[in-house]
């Protein structure tokens, strides 16, 4: 190693230190509570950084918002009481697995009814093509009619 | 039948592509709020001009008023700002600004370099009224009766066509 990249890993170094202490601060309060914090963070969507969870985002909205379930928490609150706060002011969008609703149903039970879709039309397309496997042998008079037509051509054709 | 069996794609195709087309034009930013026609939100937050007083929403009772959310920070806020102090200035309802977690000085730099006729503005340092506005995008504007009941709310920049087409009107059906 050279002086010059000896210099420039000392350096980067040298910042670690205090980039892990930062990031480690909010944990070391109460590990029980952080807990909590993020299970609850888990189910709430970050509305700024719309696919994440509030527990994934480092939006400044995603942190405030994890700060209010932390104060929420240590007020006593219930993790019901915390949902519906949030649900209070950013509607059921806030909440990352949507609630079954009159409106939400079709997001529900869709996936379920193209399944249902799907097997009936597969099971009616299965049994028409077995169907007409096992009805082959009748249809000698039309296999005649088949090659003769063939036959027919190639005659034309030469 | 063999007709019926050749269209069976072509309906689920056409199906697919309204739903398709129909969702692409949907604003997904645009999230419904809960807070329409409920009670707004309560506040007592200091104002950024006169220090040392306070303004609640309970000052405000009696007449229909515009919350406009706004920060030096937010680059929306600025594209948005003329039309915001041309309606204020219209002097048809108060226009009250909410400095949403902005630092103080920035703010008053902000606003007298981009004009400001705001009736009041009260400063959100620690974004906990915005949070119980449920703001997540700033500018965000709230139109509040008489009661206190909020009739309306735009997330992102008010244009001149959503004051004409919803703004005044509304002020017109709550007005007293």
């Amino acid at each position: 190693m050279n002086l010059p990249s000896i210099l420039l890993s000392l350096l980067l170094f040298a910042h670690s230190p205090f980039l892990a202490s930062e990031e480690a601060r909010p944990l070391a309060d109460d590990p029980v509570l952080e807990e909590r914090v993020k299970a609850i963070s888990y189910e709430l969507r970050c509305l700024v950084c719309q696919n994440q969870t509030i527990a994934d985002s480092n939006a400044g909205l995603a942190i405030d918002l994890r700060n209010q379930v932390r104060d929420m928490l240590k007020r006593g609150m219930s993790d019901t009481d915390i949902r519906e706060f949030m649900v209070a002011r950013y509607g059921d969008f806030v909440l990352y697995n949507p609630p079954v609703k009159n409106t939400t149903v079709l997001l529900w039970l869709g996936p379920l009814l193209m399944l249902v879709i799907a097997g009936v039309l597969a099971i009616r397309v299965i049994r028409s093509r077995s169907k007409s496997s096992a009805s082959q042998d009748l249809a000698d008079s039309d296999m005649n009619r088949a090659r003769a037509m063939l036959s027919e051509s190639d005659e034309k054709r030469s | 039948m063999k007709v019926l069996k050749f269209l069976i794609p072509l309906v689920v195709f056409l199906g697919v592509s309204i739903f398709l087309f129909k969702g692409l034009s949907l604003n997904p930013r645009e999230v419904p709020s809960p807070l329409i026609d409920k009670p707004a939100p309560a506040f007592s937050l200091p104002l950024l001009h006169e220090t040392g007083s306070t303004l609640s929403t309970g000052d405000m009772r009696g007449q229909v008023w515009l919350l406009n959310v706004f920060a030096s920070w937010c680059g929306p806020c600025l594209e948005e700002h003329p039309i915001i102090v041309d309606f204020s200035e219209r002097g048809v309802i108060p226009v009250l600004g909410l400095n949403y977690k902005d630092n103080s000085v920035n703010a008053k730099r902000w606003l007298e370099r981009h004009g400001d006729s705001y009736s009041s503005v009260v400063v959100d340092l620690d974004g906990r009224s915005g949070l119980d506005y449920g703001v997540y995008g700033v500018p965000e504007s709230f139109l509040i009766d008489g009661d206190g009941i909020i009739r309306y709310k735009k997330i992102g920049p008010l244009s001149q066509a959503d004051i004409e087409a919803d703004i005044l009107p509304l002020i017109d059906k709550y007005k007293r």
